[in-house]
C-alpha cells in the first residue's frame, strides 16, 4: 500500500526525530478541533490526559526508548467507545455522565504503539441513526456542506478526518454506520470482518453485527490502525485473528463484480455514475469486471430491521438506572424507577426500536419475524458465497444518495432507514467492507464500496488504496 | 390499517419499561405499523431447508481457564458510577 498517502507515518517520523513531539502533535490538534467547533463533530476534548501520555511519549524517546510505531499520533474515538480520562456518553442523555472504569481493547491496543486519544466524537445515540441528528447532543455537519448531515451514525468521526482534525478516527458499524458516512464526508471507513476487531469496551448496540473500525484518509493508515487493533482477544469471545499480512495487490487479472441490485434505477444518477467511472478505470487498469447477482438483497433491509431491534432492546435493557447512568429522582418503588429512567434517558429513535424489539421476539411472534429474518440471512450468506466463487471481489454503491440536507429525513422513519439500504446486507453476512472515497457530484462526495469475502480485510483495503490512486 | 393496537403498543411499552403518554402511543402505533408492514415482505420468501443464522464467525463454544483475570478495575471504581450504594453493594429501590 502506498506509504506517500500516510498522514500517519509523517508525524510518528517527526516525533522520533525531535523535529516535532508528542506534546506539539497533541496541541496542534486541540487548535484544529477548536477552529473546526461549528462542525460539533466532538463531543469533548480529551485534554488532560491527552497532554499527560504524550509527555510520558516524548519523555521515553528523549531517554531513549523505541518509540511505538503510532507515537505521537493522535485520534479521534466515537463517544460509544469506552476511555479513559473523558466520559462515553454515546451520545445519550441516559449516559451523560458515565466514565468508563476502563477502556476498549482497541484503546488499550492503540495507546501501546503511542497514539493518544485527543478526542471522543458525536453520533446518533447508541448508533441508532444514518445522519447523527439523533444525537441528544445535537446535529454534527456534514464537512462539504454545511447545511448537510455527515451520516451516521459515526458522522462525528468522518466529519473529524474529513477536516483533517486527526490522521485516523475509531468509529463502529452495526449496519453501515462506519461505511454511509465516510461516503457523505468523502473519507475511507472500514467495517472489518465481522469479530476481526475486539469489542470489548464498545457500548453494544446489536452483538451480532456490531464492528469497530478505522476512518482516515489513506489505505495505508487503515491497514495499520486496524493491524495494530485488531486481532483475536481474550475479553472478547466472539472475536477471531485474521490475517494481517499487508500485500500489494496486482489490479491486473483481478476479477471484480459489480452488484447488480445495487446499481438499479432507485440509486442517484450521479452516485451510479461516478461509482461506473471508478469501475471503468478498474478494468482499464486491468481487472476483469462482471455484473453480479445476489438477488436477496433486496430482503436484507427488512431481515436487518427484525434483527437489529430485537438485539438492541435486550442489550439496551441494562440501562434501569441501578448500575451507572441516568437515574430517575423521585420513584416510589423499583419498577417505577426503570420506567422513569428509561422513558427520560432514551430519545424517541431509541424507544421506537426497543419496541420493535420486544415485539419481534414477543411470544407468538418469535417464529414469524424473528428466525424468518435469521433464516433470510442464511440466504443472503449463501448468495455471497457463491458470488465469491466467481469473483475475489464485490463492489456497488454505498449507500443510494449523496448527503442529503439537515432535517429532510426526520419525519419519516422508514425513508431514514433506506439510507442504510446497500450496507446492511454486507452487515448481516459479516463481510469486510470499505466505502472508498470516487470522486464528487455537485460537490459532495460520492463513495464506492468494496466489499470482500471474511477475512479479506487487508485485501479490500489494498483494493480501496488502488481506487484511490485511479481517482487521484 | 394499523397492525398493533393501541393496547398492543401500551403492553409493549410495560414490557420494555417504557412510559408513553397517549399522543406518544398514537405516533407509536403508526410508526410501528408501518415497520412492520415493511417487514412483512419476509413471508412471502421462501426458505424452506434452511436454518436460521445466529451468529457468523464459526466459532464454538470459546472457553477459557476458570481462573480470575487482573483487569486493573477495582469493585470501588465500578461502583464509583453506581446512583445509590450501600457498604459495596448497590442500593436499590423497594420491590414491593
Amino acid at each position: 500500500m502506498d506509504i506517500r498517502t500516510s498522514r500517519i507515518i509523517p508525524i510518528v517520523e517527526a516525533v522520533k526525530s525531535g523535529n516535532s513531539s508528542a506534546r506539539k502533535e497533541v496541541e496542534a490538534a486541540f487548535a484544529r478541533i477548536e477552529a473546526t467547533a461549528a462542525y460539533h463533530a466532538v463531543l469533548e476534548v480529551v485534554k488532560d490526559r491527552a497532554l499527560q501520555r504524550a509527555d510520558e511519549i516524548d519523555r521515553a524517546i528523549a531517554a531513549g526508548a523505541t518509540p511505538g510505531r503510532l507515537a505521537g499520533v493522535p485520534f479521534i474515538v466515537k463517544d460509544n467507545i469506552l476511555t479513559l480520562g473523558s466520559n462515553t456518553t454515546a451520545a445519550s442523555n441516559i449516559l451523560r455522565d458515565f466514565k468508563a472504569p476502563y477502556q476498549a481493547t482497541v484503546i488499550d491496543r492503540l495507546e501501546a504503539e503511542g497514539a493518544i486519544v485527543v478526542a471522543k466524537a458525536n453520533l446518533d445515540s447508541f448508533g441508532h441513526g444514518s445522519s447523527t441528528e439523533n444525537s441528544d447532543f445535537g446535529v454534527t455537519l456534514n464537512a462539504h456542506d454545511q447545511t448537510r448531515v455527515p451520516g451516521g451514525s459515526s458522522g462525528g468521526s468522518t466529519t473529524a478526518i474529513a477536516l483533517e482534525l486527526t490522521p485516523f478516527a475509531l468509529g463502529t458499524d452495526t449496519g453501515g454506520s462506519i461505511r454511509q458516512p465516510s461516503s457523505f464526508s468523502g473519507v475511507l471507513g472500514l467495517k472489518p470482518t465481522y469479530g476481526a476487531v475486539s469489542r470489548f469496551g464498545a457500548v453494544a448496540m446489536a452483538s451480532s453485527t456490531d464492528t469497530i473500525g478505522p476512518i482516515t484518509s489513506s489505505a495505508y493508515d487503515a491497514a495499520l490502525v486496524l493491524e495494530i487493533m485488531g486481532g483475536q482477544d481474550e475479553r472478547d469471545g466472539t472475536s477471531i485473528q485474521i490475517p494481517m499480512e499487508t500485500l500489494p495487490l496486482d489490479v491486473t487479472g483481478l476479477r471484480v463484480g459489480v452488484i447488480k441490485q445495487y446499481m438499479d434505477e432507485g440509486v442517484q444518477p450521479e452516485v451510479k455514475a461516478r461509482v461506473a467511472a471508478a469501475v471503468d478505470r478498474l478494468g482499464a487498469a486491468g481487472a476483469t469486471i462482471s455484473e453480479v447477482d445476489v438477488p436477496s438483497l433486496a430482503l436484507a433491509l427488512p431481515a436487518y430491521y427484525i434483527i437489529i431491534p430485537a438485539e438492541l432492546s435486550s442489550n439496551l435493557a441494562r440501562y434501569d438506572g441501578i448500575k451507572y447512568g441516568h437515574v430517575a429522582e423521585d420513584a416510589k418503588d423499583l419498577s417505577e424507577q426503570y420506567s422513569q429512567t428509561r422513558t427520560e434517558g432514551f430519545n424517541s429513535e431509541n424507544i421506537r426500536r426497543i419496541m420493535i424489539g420486544t415485539y419481534v421476539l414477543s411470544s407468538g411472534y418469535f417464529d414469524a419475524y424473528y428466525r424468518k429474518a435469521q433464516t433470510v440471512r442464511t440466504l443472503i450468506i449463501n448468495e455471497f458465497s457463491n458470488a465469491f466463487k466467481t469473483v475475489d471481489m464485490l463492489v456497488g454503491p454505498v449507500a443510494p444518495t449523496t448527503a442529503f440536507k439537515i432535517g429532510e429525513n426526520t419525519t419519516d422513519p422508514l425513508q431514514m432507514y433506506l439510507a442504510d439500504v446497500m450496507t446492511v446486507g454486507i452487515s448481516l453476512a459479516g463481510l469486510p467492507a470499505a466505502s472508498v472515497p470516487v470522486g464528487t457530484a455537485d460537490g459532495l462526495p460520492v463513495g464506492m464500496q468494496v466489499v470482500g469475502p471474511q477475512r479479506a480485510d487487508m485485501k479490500v483495503l489494498a483494493l480501496a488504496g488502488e481506487i484511490m490512486k485511479e481517482a487521484a | 390499517m394499523s397492525k398493533v393496537t393501541i393496547e398492543e403498543v401500551q403492553a409493549l411499552a410495560r414490557l420494555a419499561k417504557i412510559t408513553l403518554s397517549d399522543a406518544q402511543a398514537v405516533r407509536m402505533q403508526e410508526e410501528i405499523s408501518a415497520i412492520l408492514g415493511f417487514v412483512e415482505q419476509l413471508n412471502t420468501v421462501d426458505t424452506k431447508g434452511l436454518e436460521p443464522t445466529y451468529q457468523v464467525t464459526g466459532l464454538m463454544n470459546v472457553t477459557r481457564s476458570d481462573e480470575v483475570i487482573e483487569y486493573g478495575v477495582t469493585p470501588a471504581q465500578l461502583l464509583a458510577n453506581a446512583p445509590a450504594t450501600q457498604d459495596g453493594s448497590l442500593k436499590v429501590k423497594r420491590v414491593l
